[in-house]
């Protein structure tokens, strides 16, 4: 049989054998990316649709917990910057082809209307809160009164957030499994998908959580059609290509993608939200815990297994 | 520049010039020697490659730059800025030839041609002590510079062309 037989006198860190860059913070950063851009884009769109009453934990309450889960995101970033004193460098251009810019500074508007949001809605969670000076108070005023605006601004730049967490990825095409464009839209599913999830958790309100329940199954029903996709996408395509899907099918990414993210992560909580919408009465923690579970676990997987996948010569 | 894979013995001169030359830390390497034995027991085929960074002129590493720290210099060699580099490691990532690694200073680290002496009009390190007088450099511009000369008169590859970076490392085959 004729083989080939490479021999390479290179062994960087972190690089030979195997590419091992990103370690757990952008795995984790895009999850709690993806989350804030999920539970922002809900309190924008039911802004905008005037049916804050109707939702108003999504509205009002979820996103309390987005500047906290997006200033964890950004401090594991931080920490996976090997040469840290100097990121000040990403706010001193703008590379529209690098989508590590874009979300740079997406993020730079997500994070300050995050806190401003919660800002706004601070007295749902302190009744008798009073701010100390009086231009909080006029900021306020003016806030509310452009508050449609500021909805569009953030649903925008929210859907912005969740496609760039994929985006991020696909851009590379050193790395096969990253090389796909569906990313984008299955990572924005996703953080929709755990958004909904975390707001599922969060709502008392009997009609929402079954609004949410039903929005939620619909965005699993998408994610796993893109899923499909991508494979049918990868096995049609190049050698490489065919060699990063088989990673998940028969590699050693078969059983943790499989069994966590499509299974526990999907397939499950999918049975459990259309069992509810009939009727039944099921622990109500079980569907979106396993949801925000297989949204962690899905967004490691890629992070790992891309950097496995590589071109050979 | 063009590799002679016919002349090169694989010595590995050519990466101790670059460490020596370019201060590259203990472990780490800008070039480095690849052999690939191919064919059936006992008629094998071997080729031997003295690599570095391709200096694509469809460079992902300077697509992917959250800063322009990396960016193509004059003449098209791909260089990165030290104080401009945060360190993110996705110029890493987008490399198809893995020709870049995180220098423990924090910034990361890849071949510069020896531009420090290529502006002096010195050939890089790596050039000018190989024993076999296998490699050739110069400007691809230039139709009497060594590089062009040699690519007329021989057959030559690239590597992966097909990951669509437009590599400007020739191999003579």
């Amino acid at each position: 049989m004729k083989e080939e037989l490479i021999v390479s006198g290179r062994m960087n860190h972190l690089i030979d054998p195997q590419l091992h860059i990103w370690h757990w913070h952008i795995p984790l950063y895009l999850f709690l990316g993806g989350l804030a851009a999920g539970i922002l884009f809900f309190a924008a769109l039911y802004t905008i649709l005037g049916k804050e009453k109707e939702y108003p934990t999504a509205v009002k309450i979820a996103p309390f917990i987005t500047p906290i889960i997006l200033v964890v995101g950004l401090m594991a970033l931080f920490l996976d910057l090997n040469h840290k004193l100097y990121f000040w460098r990403l706010y001193t251009t703008i590379r529209l082809q690098s989508p590590m810019s874009w979300g740079a500074w997406t993020l730079m508007v997500v994070t300050p209307i995050s806190v401003i949001w919660c800002a706004l809605n601070i007295k749902e969670i302190f009744p008798n809160w009073k701010w100390k000076y009086e231009f909080i108070d006029e900021l306020d005023a003016f806030f509310r009164k452009n508050l449609k605006t500021l909805s569009w601004v953030l649903l925008i730049s929210s859907l912005i957030l969740g496609v760039y967490t994929g985006i991020l990825f696909s851009a590379f095409n050193a790395r096969p499994l990253w090389n796909t464009s569906i990313l984008g839209p299955l990572f924005l599913a996703s953080g929709l998908s755990t958004g909904a999830a975390a707001i599922l958790l969060m709502s008392k309100s009997h009609h929402e959580r079954l609004a949410f329940a039903r929005i939620d199954l619909m965005l699993i029903g998408i994610e796993m059609f893109l899923i499909i996709h991508m494979f049918m996408g990868f096995l049609a395509s190049t050698q490489v290509h065919i060699d990063a899907a088989s990673l998940f099918l028969g590699g050693p990414y078969t059983t943790p993608f499989w069994l966590f993210v499509v299974t526990l992560g999907l397939a499950v909580p999918a049975l459990l939200e259309t069992l509810e919408l009939k009727g039944f009465k099921l622990p109500a923690m079980i569907a979106p815990i396993l949801v925000l579970f297989g949204g962690i676990v899905f967004r490691f997987i890629i992070a790992y297994a891309g950097q496995v996948s590589r071109w050979l010569y | 520049m063009a590799v002679d894979t016919k002349k090169c013995v694989g010595c590995s001169d050519c990466v101790v010039a670059c460490q020596t030359e370019n201060n590259v830390p203990i472990g780490y390497c800008r070039d480095w020697v690849t052999e690939v034995t191919d064919g059936t027991y006992p008629q094998l085929e071997i080729e031997i490659r003295s690599e570095r960074c391709n200096h694509c002129e469809n460079a992902p590493c300077v697509r992917c730059c959250p800063t322009g720290a990396s960016q193509f210099a004059e003449g098209g060699i791909v260089l990165v800025e030290h104080d401009r580099c945060i360190g993110c490691g996705a110029c890493i990532a987008s490399c198809p030839y893995d020709a870049r690694y995180p220098h423990p200073d924090g910034y990361v680290d890849k071949c510069t041609f020896c531009i420090h002496r290529v502006d002096k009009g010195l050939k890089p390190a790596c050039v000018s002590v190989c024993p076999t007088k296998c490699l050739y450099f110069g400007d691809l511009d230039d139709p009497n510079s060594d590089v062009s000369v040699v690519l007329k008169k021989r057959k030559w590859k690239t590597l992966i062309p097909e990951a669509g970076t437009r590599p400007q490392l020739y191999f003579l085959i």
